[in-house]
């Protein structure tokens, strides 16, 4: 195990930063970022299995306020979103801006104490959630109180990464930066945007469910996508040694993220006057013109074969990223469509796309990113490497148990509950059967992250073991030297 | 090359483009509708909920009923029933009529149906057909109306008369249209399951009243009390192998009540201008054959 140097390499007078040294500014605040993604990753997924668990036995934990249904989802789902998605996705941009731009990370104190903000936020946001204090719109039932934290937090951060961009000492910008760097931007304005507007000066009636929509759009579609592939833009191309396909299709599914992707989400059963719902049909489906550019984009590179997964796991994390945001989006469009709309999004078709969006897309492609980028901020290797392969298996089993019942489930639904004679609790009755086999998919999905946790955490074990190690070999260097000397 | 305020300008650009579609138009239109009038009595709609039933909302929407319970009643269209109201005098004329527009009916049944109006002719047809059975009857000296019936899978499970609109919603905070249905559709269960003692029940124990029920119970909103002096008026009816041991009760807490209060307030059945549709009024037969839409009543203010 090697030990890397612990100071900046970096001279006054000499410009270019050792690669190493840059590293070393982003570990605390990386590691504080990751390690806390990992850890909201099991919370939430406790929680999901809890949820879960209610459509087997609707008895189960039925007696405590705070374990009930409409509480632990929404806790579990905002654990997943706001602790992991985007906890991940900073902290894999705040690496991505000092590495690609050759200069260490600005304020890394400040950093730290922008993600230790974020996390406070986040947790007394899930507590309040599960006190009943959620606001009620979905993916944004954090109650005030907690936002503060989380808009502090996140403002220390995408400050100090703007800061960081400034200062880069390559000049030159790559397609992953306008992605990483849009996304920086795009967070804040739709955050305060639907806080200010839903929270703290409410609109009135219906206005409120179309922000709200806009808001889950812009977060769940826009911002991941937007991150997810600019990370993925730049990890895969440097991961199978090949340049990225097509610089201008990078930078058309850009344009087509930030213009059209954010018009879409208003779904075609919504009580609100028709040209909403149709303006986000119609944006449905040109945006899946962005998605056949990213597969085919991200294919070139691959080179079209499966390949990809024999180079190891964390090229398989990628690849099967960029393969479920493909399918997500198909999905998103399907349920999006005029004929299908009125029915599909109200059934397990639609909490199927967002999860297969959310975790299949931009949490697998988070996973590959952090274990690239983990041994080099700690300069060790990861301690158990088979468990990273466990961990690939076990997420795609687990996403593909989740999403193609659920996906199933709600076409079903559609299909009986179309004919009014079928009674509505048969068909729940029936979709029952797909709820078993995603029980098993959760499972799955959260012994997954109990060993992302243990590796990542490991991980940190190892590295300070080998600290404390050479400090000890260090500090009693002198008190063996004679005795060496004489034998 | 230095393009990063180039990016910055990009992103600005394109969230005000969303930002202008989504938010600020949406708010201009729907954020600052009124109330409006029901067609056809003109009755102020929606009023805003009663004092225990807005408690209820924060109920509602403090335990999350939004993720299994959508307020949000499709239609896929319109339809006519042609409903004759009066025989006129010329009874001859009028069986001759009926037996015109509906062949299958025998003789003791046409006069039966003359004998108890009023009632449908008609039921499910485009409004050509409405209109011209309509003529047919009038006529032969009887009135006849047009009314104008939504239709679709939601309203024939009886979960509403009409599609919901962004009215319904006018004095809730939050709006909640839910996003899922792993329960029935809740826009008018105040309508369809009137009964508050229902709902109490149905909170406490789903499958004590609705058989194989996958509703969680909702047991932390009532409470087990001691029977002091005499039982409490609140306090459910419980089946045999639910009900706590003598001299015990259970009572619904304020939480329960209120949730129920709200249950019962969730109305959006009333016929609007936007969305058409003809109820029976109590004197049903004047004034409802003008199709629905087009009547005089004062426009949405």
């Amino acid at each position: 195990m090697t030990v890397p140097s612990s100071n900046p390499a970096a001279a006054p007078g000499k410009p270019t930063f050792a690669v190493s040294s840059i590293d070393f500014s982003c570990r605390l605040p990386l590691l504080v970022l990751f390690i806390s993604a990992a850890k909201w990753l099991v919370i939430g997924w406790v929680f999901e299995l809890i949820a879960s668990l209610k459509f087997h036995a609707p008895g189960f934990l039925a007696d405590y306020a705070w374990l009930t249904y409409g509480r632990v989802h929404p806790a579990f789902t905002n654990s997943i979103i706001y602790g992991f998605c985007l906890q991940a996705g900073l902290g894999v941009t705040l690496w991505l801006f000092a590495r690609l731009g050759n200069a260490p990370l600005a304020q890394r104190g400040l950093v730290t104490l922008g993600a230790a903000f974020w996390n406070l936020g986040v947790t007394i946001g899930v507590i309040g959630i599960l006190l009943g204090d959620s606001t009620g719109f979905e993916h944004l039932e954090m109650p005030g109180y907690a936002v503060v934290f989380i808009f502090i937090g996140y403002l220390l951060m995408a400050l100090w990464a703007v800061v960081t961009f400034h200062q880069r000492r390559e000049r030159k910008l790559v397609v992953s930066h306008w992605f990483l760097f849009t996304a920086l931007l795009w967070f804040p304005w739709i955050y305060s945007t639907a806080n200010l507007l839903l929270v703290t000066f409410p609109v009135r009636g219906i206005a409120q469910a179309v922000i709200a929509w806009w808001y889950s759009q812009n977060l769940l579609v826009v911002w991941l996508s937007l991150v997810g592939l600019g990370v993925a833009f730049c990890f895969i191309p440097k991961i199978v040694r090949r340049e990225l396909s097509s610089h201008y299709l990078a930078v058309f599914v850009y344009w087509m993220l930030i213009l059209v992707a954010g018009w879409g989400g208003i779904p075609g059963s919504a009580p609100v006057p028709a040209w909403m719902p149709v303006l986000s049909t119609i944006a449905s489906v040109f945006l899946l013109l962005a998605i056949v550019a990213v597969a085919l984009n991200v294919g070139e590179t691959v080179g079209f074969s499966l390949s990809a997964f024999r180079q190891g796991p964390i090229a398989s994390f990628f690849v099967f990223g960029i393969l479920a945001f493909v399918l997500a989006g198909v999905m998103r469009t399907a349920s999006a469509l005029r004929e299908t709309s009125q029915s599909l999004n109200l059934t397990w078709f639609a909490p199927a796309s967002t999860l297969l969006n959310y975790y299949g897309f931009f949490g697998m492609i988070m996973f590959g990113a952090i274990y690239v980028i983990m041994p080099r901020l700690l300069g060790v290797e990861l301690p158990w490497p088979k468990l990273l392969r466990a961990h690939f298996w076990l997420s795609v089993a687990g996403i593909l148990l989740v999403v193609l019942p659920l996906a199933l489930a709600g076409i079903f639904e559609v299909i009986s509950l179309s004919d009014a004679r079928t009674p509505f609790l048969t068909v729940m009755h029936s979709t029952l059967t797909f709820f078993r086999v995603s029980t098993m998919g959760d499972l799955l999905l959260l012994i997954g992250h109990v060993l992302f946790l243990t590796n990542i955490g490991g991980l940190v074990a190892g590295f300070y073991r080998a600290r404390a190690e050479a400090t000890y070999a260090e500090l009693t260097a002198d008190l063996f030297k004679p005795a060496g000397a004489k034998s | 090359m230095n393009v990063a305020p180039l990016i910055f300008l990009a992103a600005f650009f394109g969230l005000s483009c969303s930002w202008f579609g989504f938010v600020l138009t949406p708010q201009i239109q729907v954020g600052s509708l009124q109330q409006t009038n029901t067609i056809p009595l003109g009755a102020v709609y929606p009023v805003q909920r009663p004092g225990m039933a807005r408690e209820g909302l924060a109920v509602y929407r403090a335990n999350g009923c939004e993720y299994c319970h959508s307020q949000q009643v499709g239609q896929t269209g319109t339809l006519c029933d042609v409903m004759l109201t009066e025989p006129g005098t010329n009874q001859q004329a009028v069986l001759l009529a009926l037996r015109k527009l509906r062949p299958s009916l025998s003789e003791g049944e046409d006069k039966e149906l003359l004998a108890s109006l009023p009632k449908p002719v008609r039921q499910g047809v485009s409004k050509a057909v409405a209109d011209t059975a309509v003529k047919t009857l009038t006529d032969s000296g009887a009135k006849a109306s047009t009314w104008v019936v939504p239709v679709g899978p939601d309203i024939a499970r009886g979960w509403g008369n009409r599609r919901t609109v962004a009215e319904d919603f006018l004095f809730d905070y939050p709006a909640m249209p839910g996003s899922q249905r792993v329960g029935p559709d809740l826009a008018s269960v105040g309508v369809r399951l009137a009964d508050p003692k229902w709902h109490l029940l149905h909170l406490y124990a789903p499958r004590a009243v609705v058989k194989d029920s996958i509703m969680p119970p909702y047991r932390f909103l009532f409470e087990k009390r001691r029977i002091e002096r005499g039982p409490s008026p609140d306090a459910l009816s419980l089946p045999a192998e639910l009900a706590p041991e003598t001299g015990y009760e259970i009572v619904p807490r304020t939480d329960a009540l209120a949730l129920v209060a709200y249950l019962m307030s969730l109305r959006a059945n009333e016929p609007l201008f936007s969305t058409p549709l003809t109820v029976a009024t109590a004197n049903p037969t004047t004034d409802t054959n003008a199709p629905a839409g087009g009547t005089n009543a004062p426009p949405a203010k």
